[in-house]
């Protein structure tokens, strides 16, 4: 079993896609949907050999809700600093923000996460994982946009996947 | 009659807001691709399109279609939640080879590298 399916979460999650977007529970259909949950993970296998250990679903509810009102709130503010970018141009600058969280799936919701919400863009990781440089479309207070990543976003994800 | 006519007010208007307001922020991603002076500036102002628009749209056919078929048609989020985690993917190789290009032509703008003298031993 475990070698058919090593991956049952994400298999049964493909399928469950497959049928949302087809939306139709016709036999075709569920059978192209099982045949792609089945198949994806085996193939997908050689790409990524560390399997990822999730937990605290509480926690990332959680912070799926805190990532959508951020994007919400970003999404004003770079719409608002692009009409009155004549007026006053945003103040760009680069931010290294130094990282506890070392979990390589971790790292990758947060590049997700950092990237997804306008006005910041991951644009590099240090090789050991200790620092991230990142682009900020209009930064105020460099110590407390430090602050509120790494405790907004940087915390919950080291408590899911670590 | 159409079935469009039958749709009460509130439905028409709310689903007219979501889509106006989503090609508003849009229009807005793209003056900011035009209107802003670096490349990195300009890396930020797409996401309006694929963010917040997107979201408005989508909202705007789950109420539009679960009115009409008279029970919830959820499935218009996938189309967020996909490019969520697609949008990412390119534009960090459009930020990763911005930084490379930049410091490969000896650009003061950008930082140099955070991985100096973290490796090879270190």
């Amino acid at each position: 079993m475990k070698r058919l399916f090593p991956a049952p979460l994400l298999s049964l999650s493909l399928w469950a896609l497959w049928l949302l977007l087809n939306l139709s529970l016709s036999a075709g259909n569920l059978i192209l949907g099982a045949l792609l949950g089945f198949l994806a993970p085996i193939m997908f296998a050689p790409l990524r050999p560390l399997p990822a250990r999730i937990g605290r679903p509480g926690v990332a509810l959680k912070l799926f809700f805190l990532v959508g009102r951020d994007v919400l709130i970003s999404n004003l503010a770079v719409a608002w600093g692009v009409l009155r970018a004549g007026h006053r141009p945003p103040r760009s600058t680069f931010v290294k923000v130094p990282l506890d969280l070392h979990d390589a799936h971790g790292l990758a919701a947060l590049a997700m996460i950092c990237t997804v919400v306008p006005g910041t863009v991951w644009s590099e990781l240090a090789l050991d994982r200790s620092v991230l440089l990142m682009h900020v479309f209009d930064l105020d207070d460099e110590a407390r946009f430090i602050e509120h990543f790494k405790s907004t976003y940087e915390r919950p994800l080291m408590e899911i996947f670590q | 009659m159409n079935s469009l006519h039958v749709l009460p007010f509130w439905v028409e208007v709310l689903t007219a807001v979501l889509l106006v307001s989503s090609s508003l922020f849009a229009l807005i991603g793209a003056l900011g691709l035009l209107r802003m002076k670096d490349f990195f500036q300009r890396m930020h102002s797409p996401a309006l399109a694929s963010t917040i628009g997107a979201w408005c749209v989508a909202l705007a056919s789950i109420v539009y279609f679960s009115v009409l078929k008279e029970g919830p048609v959820l499935h218009a989020w996938l189309i967020p939640i996909l490019l969520a985690i697609t949008v990412p993917v390119t534009t960090l190789l459009l930020a990763r080879t911005g930084l490379f290009r930049k410091r490969m032509a000896g650009d003061g703008d950008v930082p140099p590298e955070v991985s100096e003298g973290r490796h090879e031993g270190k």
